[in-house]
C-alpha cells in the first residue's frame, strides 16, 4: 500500500465519526437559523417565514418580556455570584480533610461526602423530597424537639432561593471538587514542610503560609473556569428544583430558554434567539479568561 | 485455665508521638478536634439522606408515611420491593435505563479508544485539522433549543438512539485515549507494521489492549453519565412515554402525586388492605423504593471506580 493511500485510508476510517460530530455538535449551530424565522412547529422554516432579526428587536422592545430576561439575568448572576464568591470552599475542604490524621476516618468522610457527585440531580431532588417534606426527617426531628410548631415546606418556600439552590450544588459538588485539590497537596514538597515544622511553625501557620499558596494556582484555574461558565448554570438542577412558588427566582438562562419553548404555544424562534446571544457571549467569556490565565500563570486552560 | 499474655510490640515511648516535631500544641490540638467535629457532620449530611431513605424503604409503611423511621428500620418488611415489578411502565423504564448504558458506555469507550489512537497516527491525512475539529466542540454549544430541533431533524427525537448517538464521540475522552497512547512506545507498533499489519489490526491487536487502564477509567464515568442522564429523555422523548428512563420515572413519581395515587389504586388490591397498613403501598413507599433502585447501580459500582477518581477529575481538567 503506497504512503499517500494509506494516509487516505486512515482518515476514511474516522469520516464516519466526523460525520456523527458535524451532525451533533456543529449542525445545531445552523440551527440559529430557528431564530431568524416565524417558526411553528410542525410547518417547516422556509423563505416566506424568514423575519430577520424580529424576535432580537422584539426582545428590546416588548417591556414584559425584557423585564422577564432582567429577573431572569439578575437569577444568573447571582447563582453564579454565589458560587464563585463561594468557590474557595472545597479548597478549604480539602485543606482540613487533610489535616486529619486518622486515616480510616479521612478516608471514610473523603467517601461519603464524594458519593453525592455520581448520582442525577432528579435523585438529589427525590433525597431532598424524602428528607425535607413534611413527613420528612428535617421536619419530624424539628418537630419532635419542639422547636417549631408545624412543618416547614422547605422545598416550596420562595425565599432564599438562590442560596438553597447554592447549598445542594455544594452539597453534590463539594466533596468531588476536593479531590483535585488534596492531589495538588499531596504534590506539595514534604521538605517544606518538615523545615517549617523545625522552625517551629504551628499547624495553621503550615496551612496559611504553605497548603494554600500552593494551592492558588489550582484556585485560580477554578476561578477562570467559573467565570467562563458564568451564564451556563445547565437547566437540570433548577428544572427539577422549579414548582409554581420559586419559579420566579429560580428560573436561570438555561431553564428560561427551555421554559419559554415549552409552555404554552412555545416560542421556539425567540427561545433560540436567547440561546444564541447567551451561547455568543459565552464563547467571549471563554476568550477573555483564558486570555486573562495566559497573562497570569502564562498558559490558558483552552 | 491460664491467661495468655499477648506478645507486644516493644515501645519506647508508649503512647506519645516519638518525633518531636509532630508533638502538638495546645492550639493544634483544638484545631485537630474542631477538625474531626465539623467532617463528622459532613459526613453525615452526606450520608444520612441516602440511609434515611433506606430505613424507611424497608420499614412498615404507615410508620414510614408519618416521619417515624428516623435512625433504625422499624417492622422490616420487603413488600414495597416486590410490588415494584407489579407497577405499569417501571420495568420498561428499567430496562431503558440498562440498555442505554450498557450500549452507550460501550460506543463511548471505543470510540474514544479508537479516535484516541487514530488522532495519534502522523501518517494521516490533515490529522491535526481533524484533531482539533472533535476537540473544539469541547467549548461551545448552540443552546439546548436550536439543538433539540436539530435533533429532531436528524430523527433522533422520540427513537432510542437520541439516547446514544449525542453522547457517544465526548472530546474529553477521546484526549485522555490520546495522550495515553502516545506515551506507548512507538516501536510496539512499528514492530507490528513490519510484521505486515495494518493500521485498524494494530488498534484492535496492540493498542487496545495496552490502553485498557485509561479504557477502564472513563468506561465507569461513561456509564455513570448515561444511567444518571435526565435531561435527553426530557427534551427529546416527548411523545414516546415507553422510551422514558428511570430518572424521568421516578422525576414524574415525585413531581406528579396524581399519577402516584392512580398507579397506588392499581396495585393495592383489597386484599393488601386487608392485610394491613403496615405494607400497603403509600405514594412514600413507592417514591422511596424507586429511589433506592435507581441509586442502587451507582453505589454497588462506588467502591470500584473510587481508585479512578483522580484520574476522572483529570478528565476534567485535561488540555486539548
Amino acid at each position: 500500500m503506497s504512503k499517500k493511500r494509506r494516509s487516505y485510508m486512515e482518515f476514511l476510517y474516522i469520516l464516519p465519526l466526523l460525520i456523527l460530530v458535524g451532525a451533533i455538535s456543529y449542525y445545531p449551530l445552523y440551527g440559529w437559523i430557528y431564530a431568524f424565522h416565524d417558526y411553528m412547529p410542525p410547518k417547516p422554516i422556509s423563505a416566506e417565514t424568514f423575519v430577520g432579526l424580529k424576535w432580537f428587536e422584539y426582545i428590546v422592545s416588548n417591556p414584559v418580556r425584557l423585564a422577564d430576561v432582567g429577573r431572569v439575568l439578575v437569577n444568573t448572576f447571582a447563582m453564579s455570584g454565589i458560587s464563585l464568591a463561594f468557590s474557595w470552599f472545597p479548597m478549604i475542604f480539602a485543606v482540613f480533610l487533610n489535616e486529619i490524621r486518622c486515616k480510616p476516618y479521612r478516608k471514610f468522610v473523603q467517601t461519603v461526602t464524594t458519593l453525592p457527585n455520581f448520582i442525577s440531580w432528579v435523585l438529589v431532588f427525590s433525597v431532598a423530597f424524602n428528607v425535607l417534606s413534611s413527613t420528612g426527617a428535617v421536619n419530624s426531628v424539628l418537630v419532635g424537639l419542639g422547636w417549631i410548631d408545624k412543618p416547614i415546606a422547605f422545598l416550596s418556600s420562595k425565599d432564599n432561593v438562590w442560596f438553597r439552590m447554592w447549598l445542594w450544588l455544594t452539597w453534590k459538588n463539594a466533596g468531588w471538587a476536593a479531590i483535585m485539590y488534596l492531589a495538588a497537596i499531596s504534590a506539595i514538597d514534604e521538605q517544606m514542610i518538615e523545615a517549617a515544622k523545625v522552625d517551629g511553625a504551628t499547624r495553621m501557620q503550615i496551612i496559611w503560609r504553605i497548603t494554600i499558596p500552593c494551592l492558588l494556582p489550582t484556585y485560580f484555574v477554578i476561578v477562570m473556569l467559573n467565570l467562563a461558565n458564568f451564564l451556563s448554570n445547565g437547566m437540570e438542577q433548577y428544572y427539577v428544583f422549579m414548582n409554581n412558588f420559586n419559579k420566579k427566582s429560580i428560573e436561570v438562562l438555561d431553564l428560561y430558554v427551555y421554559n419559554i419553548a415549552t409552555t404554552g404555544r412555545g416560542n421556539y424562534p425567540l427561545s433560540t434567539a436567547i440561546s444564541m446571544l447567551k451561547s455568543i457571549v459565552s464563547v467571549v467569556l471563554l476568550f477573555i479568561t483564558n486570555g486573562v490565565s495566559k497573562l497570569v500563570r502564562g498558559e490558558g486552560f483552552v | 485455665m491460664t491467661t495468655k499474655t499477648i506478645p507486644q510490640k516493644p515501645v519506647l515511648h508508649a503512647g506519645k508521638h516519638v518525633n518531636p516535631m509532630d508533638r502538638q500544641s495546645f492550639g493544634d490540638r483544638v484545631i485537630s478536634v474542631i477538625t474531626y467535629i465539623v467532617y463528622a457532620f459532613f459526613a453525615f449530611v452526606c450520608a444520612y439522606p441516602f440511609y434515611y431513605i433506606i430505613i424507611n424503604s424497608i420499614s412498615a409503611n404507615n410508620l414510614s408515611e408519618r416521619g417515624k423511621v428516623l435512625f433504625w428500620p422499624m417492622e422490616i418488611h420487603f413488600k414495597n420491593y416486590t410490588r415494584l415489578a407489579n407497577i405499569p411502565g417501571l420495568l420498561d423504564a428499567a430496562k431503558t435505563s440498562v440498555l442505554r448504558t450498557v450500549i452507550g458506555t460501550v460506543l463511548t469507550v471505543m470510540i474514544a479508544a479508537f479516535l484516541g489512537y487514530m488522532f495519534t497516527r502522523d501518517t494521516m491525512w490533515k490529522r491535526k485539522l481533524w484533531f482539533r475539529f472533535v476537540a473544539v466542540t469541547m467549548y461551545f454549544n448552540a443552546g439546548i433549543i436550536p439543538w433539540v430541533l436539530c435533533m429532531r431533524n436528524l430523527g433522533l427525537a422520540n427513537n432510542f438512539w437520541g439516547y446514544i448517538f449525542p453522547m457517544i464521540v465526548q472530546p474529553f475522552y477521546i484526549i485522555l485515549c490520546k495522550t495515553y497512547c502516545e506515551s506507548v512506545p512507538r516501536e510496539l507498533q512499528e514492530a507490528a507494521e513490519i510484521d505486515g499489519a495494518g493500521t485498524l489490526r494494530v488498534f484492535w491487536q496492540i493498542m487496545l489492549p495496552v490502553i485498557k487502564p485509561i479504557l477502564a477509567t472513563i468506561a465507569i464515568f461513561a456509564a455513570v453519565n448515561q444511567w444518571n442522564s435526565f435531561q435527553d429523555n426530557l427534551l427529546l422523548m416527548t411523545n414516546r412515554p415507553d422510551l422514558n428512563t428511570l430518572q424521568y420515572v421516578l422525576w414524574q413519581y415525585i413531581t406528579q402525586a396524581n399519577s402516584l395515587k392512580a398507579l397506588i389504586s392499581n396495585t393495592t388490591n383489597s386484599n393488601a388492605i386487608m392485610a394491613g397498613l403496615a405494607t400497603a403501598a403509600t405514594a412514600t413507599s413507592i417514591r422511596m423504593s424507586v429511589t433506592v433502585i435507581v441509586v442502587l447501580p451507582v453505589m454497588l459500582i462506588y467502591p470500584f471506580f473510587q481508585r479512578y477518581f483522580t484520574k476522572g477529575i483529570m478528565i476534567g481538567a485535561v488540555k486539548g
